[in-house]
């Protein structure tokens, strides 16, 4: 590499939605940590298939375990917690958002903002796509004897389509299972009409996501979809979808970036603005937490930007045209849950990549295998190779873990990167002679 | 004047060096054990490969003359040998003066006097025997790195002495082989030369000399043609042995790569990933490779290739030394055998023992058990080697599998054994039209890579810039 890409040095300032942003979570886990006072019930659950708009109906507030687990792996506390839950029995190998967790709940429960995160009402399970996500609970069950547990099982996409049958066993479970325990523990009734009026929220929310991850076919691009994406897509991910305030977040960013396209400026990294992109990347898998800052750096210091990555679709697909719809409430929530990323089959996950590729002028694509995540690690050198072979572009493979430090070989994957990045450069300088 | 370009493959356990013309002809090849201090190894590596380039354009200007002279082929190889034995002197000298600094620095009064004696004994007594093999050839397979060689004969001395003095002469060795490997020693070529063709005459002088009982023993027919006549073979060789020696051999260009590169002292865009580097030399050299495996020391790299040689997709093994290079050094260590021995031994197996380890410190454990079991030496060893392929095999599947042709990189191809179970693995997995492609010079494939990447002078900054007018708005 010649030189690096010039980045404006000049200090970052907030964008007027971040500062929006940082008022809703702090909002959250206020309210979170007075909930026992206010009589708030707490509702544990997880971020693929959140039935967010549900809880809000019952007015629930939501707890995301793997939420404050990235958020400890940002942190740099999650090594610690790990520890604890080692200690506490469970294996090297056990997800470690699983044992982050458990290892914050060891340690009083505190969390991101410093204030202590309540105990759970009703555990939530909307397993979709990751099937630790029920041993995980179980194991809450245990930390919280007695605590109340709702399960709706979410059938996978086997053969790539979502049926009726499929669709009808879902809202069947929501009306005989779900709902009566979110009656139970909040005392209050369900009501339909409340639901619709979530949900009209949430329709607007997805529609201006779907404009913002949509930026980044713009050359330059204006954002880095993952890097920058994940905090993009935190809002509705920690349960703000079907909120006014969600809403108002979303359109102020995307008055934002429409702005940087108007402009034609790059990406915003927290070294600054990216002056020249070199290479467009669609990324598969989630990012690494605990060195966030350092695995960026490795892009954006050579002029990598994330024009699409499929960990921002976690918490949902919109992009290919799934609406939650206020007029059938109960199915569109059980098609949500399905439509879930993680949810999706192999070739459905390779389509949805392949077009990203495409759709967004990528130069290559990579994939961040991570080692305690079986839901998205299985599959991927599949998929890696399918694309490669179907769109003759190079692919990069790198390995990391979510939120254990012990995992993240700086070294080894600058290392990688550059390679990768190398081979990129020389593939368009030889291409261009 | 002649253009050349160098490449350098700074690799965690050997440093190559490769110097090429604009031809993309190897000239110069020069390899180093890497030590700690990158910069030396990388220099040594380079210096050594300018010593060979001499060598190597000597004998293609005198190319007619050898063919019709074997003498005068002798000749130079003969000079080579001294060449390296004097730059071995040279560096033994500094050895032995460090090693007395240490004894002095390190033991007291009582005891001093007696290893600073030893030391001496050892030195005087190996450095003859030492001197025989490299003007005799006899160094044979052996590793060819200093530290190696020497430490050897070093240690077969210091074992001979009472047990007692043991530890202290291999403490005052240990201590003293790393700040001397990591000195650069400036050696000067024409003034090597000239010593090395005196020593060659007092050698065949005495080989004159010498009773005819003992000659008949080593009889050597090219030797013989040089005997009395070698005069008249150094007296027609000087002139371009001259030339040769104080030839500028101007490097237009240079690329690093390896582990060590970003400690290069190169320019910032002369410094190359090693998987472009060995995926472009191996293309280069067989250009229908589609994809290279490369075992080196310390990692593994399945690399893909398209037609033009760009790299496509890779996979490398750092993490577990069980599948590389350094696992049969460890191995060569637990058997009490030099590295080159292995895969000699492993072809004589009856059968695989099957080795169940996955980690390299383990297998030492497992080699001791399977030794008390019963299993011969030969059958254990094809089972380590066969256990090595097996990982590559995985990392290579993990790459996108084996791509009609196959070629196969770093120190380790030099193992026959290795290539025997590769061969039939690959054959085994993705059929036997499957060509498989080894270069003697498979080492120094990285390096070469570099070479060719300096040769073509491909720079970052030709990358095309992007400018407004290729803004695009999608709202």
């Amino acid at each position: 590499m010649s030189s690096k890409p010039e980045k404006e040095n000049r200090k970052v300032e907030k964008e007027k939605s971040m500062i929006i942003q940082k008022e809703m979570i702090g909002k959250l886990f206020k309210d979170l940590s007075t909930a026992k006072e206010t009589g708030k019930k707490v509702v544990y659950t997880f971020v693929p298939g959140n039935l967010s708009e549900l809880i809000h109906a019952f007015d629930m507030l939501p707890v995301y375990p793997e939420i404050n687990a990235l958020q400890s792996g940002m942190r740099k506390k999650s090594g610690g917690y790990i520890r604890e839950a080692e200690k506490y029995g469970h294996s090297e190998d056990v997800c470690t958002y699983v044992k982050c967790d458990i290892g914050m709940m060891l340690n009083g429960n505190i969390g991101p903002t410093g204030e202590k995160i309540p105990d759970p009402d009703l555990l939530l399970l909307s397993y979709t796509g990751c099937f630790t996500f029920m041993k995980w609970f179980e194991n809450l069950e245990d930390l919280y004897p007695g605590v109340e547990i709702a399960m709706l099982h979410t059938p996978y996409q086997k053969d790539g389509e979502i049926t009726e049958e499929m669709t009808q066993y879902m809202v069947k479970q929501l009306k005989e299972e779900v709902i009566p325990k979110m009656e139970k523990v909040s005392g209050i009734k369900y009501d339909e009409t409340k639901l619709k009026g979530i949900l009209e929220n949430s329709v607007k929310a997805e529609d201006l996501i779907v404009k913002i991850f949509d930026t980044p076919k713009n050359i330059p691009s204006p954002i880095d979809a993952y890097f920058a994406g994940v905090y993009y897509i935190g809002p509705i991910n920690i349960g703000f979808r079907g909120t006014s305030e969600a809403v108002d977040y979303y359109a102020e960013l995307y008055k934002e970036i429409l702005e940087r396209v108007e402009k034609g400026l790059g990406p915003v990294t927290p070294e600054g603005e990216i002056n020249e992109e070199r290479f467009r990347l669609v990324v598969e898998g989630p990012p690494n937490w605990t060195s966030f800052r350092e695995f960026w750096k490795l892009f954006y210091d050579l002029g990598a930007v994330i024009v699409a990555s499929s960990y921002t679709k976690v918490g949902g697909v919109y992009d290919t045209g799934f609406r939650h719809n206020p007029g059938k409430p109960l199915e569109s929530l059980s098609e949500y849950c399905m439509f879930c990323y993680t949810n999706l089959n192999l070739p459905q996950r390779i389509d949805l990549l392949s077009n990203c590729i495409t759709e967004y002028h990528a130069d290559g694509f990579l994939v961040n295998s991570i080692k305690s995540c079986n839901s998205f690690s299985a599959g991927q050198l599949l998929m890696m190779r399918t694309l490669e072979e179907k769109l003759e572009i190079p692919v990069g493979f790198i390995e990391s873990d979510l939120v254990d430090p012990r995992y993240f070989s700086y070294a080894n994957i600058k290392n990688r990167l550059e390679s990768f990045f190398q081979m990129l450069e020389q593939r368009k300088i030889i291409l261009a002679q | 004047m002649n253009k050349y370009y160098l490449g350098v493959d700074l690799g965690s356990t050997t440093s190559k060096a490769i110097i090429i013309n604009e031809k993309d002809e190897i000239i110069g090849r020069g390899i180093t054990n890497t030590r700690a201090n990158y910069k030396v190894a990388a220099d040594i590596a380079r210096l050594e490969a300018t010593f060979d380039a001499r060598f190597n354009l000597l004998e293609r200007k005198l190319s007619d003359e050898i063919k019709s002279h074997p003498e005068n082929r002798r000749y130079i190889e003969d000079m080579k040998a001294v060449f390296k034995y004097l730059q071995f002197k040279k560096r033994l000298e500094s050895l032995y003066a460090q090693l007395k600094q240490t004894v002095e620095t390190t033991f007291k009064n009582g005891i001093k006097k007696t290893i600073s004696g030893y030391v001496d004994e050892i030195i005087s007594t190996v450095e003859p025997i030492i001197r025989g093999e490299y003007l005799n050839g006899n160094l044979g397979a052996k590793s060819q790195f200093f530290r190696d060689i020497i430490g050897e004969k070093y240690h077969e001395q210091v074992e001979k002495y009472n047990k007692d003095f043991f530890e202290p002469l291999m403490l005052a060795f240990d201590k003293s082989i790393t700040p001397v490997e990591n000195e650069m020693v400036e050696y000067d070529f024409v003034e090597l030369v000239h010593e090395s063709i005196n020593i060659l005459d007092e050698k065949y002088e005495e080989l004159s000399n010498s009773n005819n009982d003992e000659r008949s023993i080593h009889f050597d027919a090219e030797l013989h043609l040089l005997e009395g006549n070698y005069k008249d073979v150094s007296d027609s060789l000087k002139e371009h042995i001259e030339q040769i020696a104080n030839m500028d051999i101007h490097i237009a260009n240079m690329v690093g790569t390896g582990y060590g590169r970003a400690l290069l002292p190169f320019p910032e865009d002369c410094i190359k990933s090693e998987i472009l580097c060995h995926a472009f030399g191996a293309h280069a050299i067989f250009p229908n490779t589609r994809t290279v495996l490369d075992i080196g020391g310390q990692d593994t790299k399945a690399i893909q290739v398209d037609s033009h040689g760009l790299v496509t997709s890779f996979h490398m093994n750092d993490r577990c030394a069980a599948g590389c290079g350094r696992y049969l050094g460890y191995v060569a260590d637990e058997f009490s055998l030099s590295l080159n021995e292995l895969g000699p031994l492993a072809l004589d197996a009856q059968k695989e023992v099957n080795i169940c380890s996955t980690c390299t410190v383990f297998a030492g454990a497992e080699i001791r058990e399977l030794l008390n079991v019963g299993e011969k030496r030969e059958d254990i060893l094809a089972g380590l080697h066969k256990s090595i392929v097996i990982r590559a095999m995985s990392l290579i599947a993990r790459s996108g599998g084996v791509r009609n042709e196959f070629t196969f990189t770093g120190g380790v191809a030099r193992n026959q054994a290795v290539l025997k179970y590769i061969t039939e693995m690959i054959y085994d997995s993705y059929g036997n039209d499957i060509k498989i492609n080894i270069h003697t010079d498979s080492i120094f494939m990285g390096a070469l890579g570099g070479a060719m990447f300096a040769r073509r002078n491909l720079k970052a900054d030709l990358l095309p810039k992007k400018n407004s007018k290729q803004i695009k708005k999608v709202n």
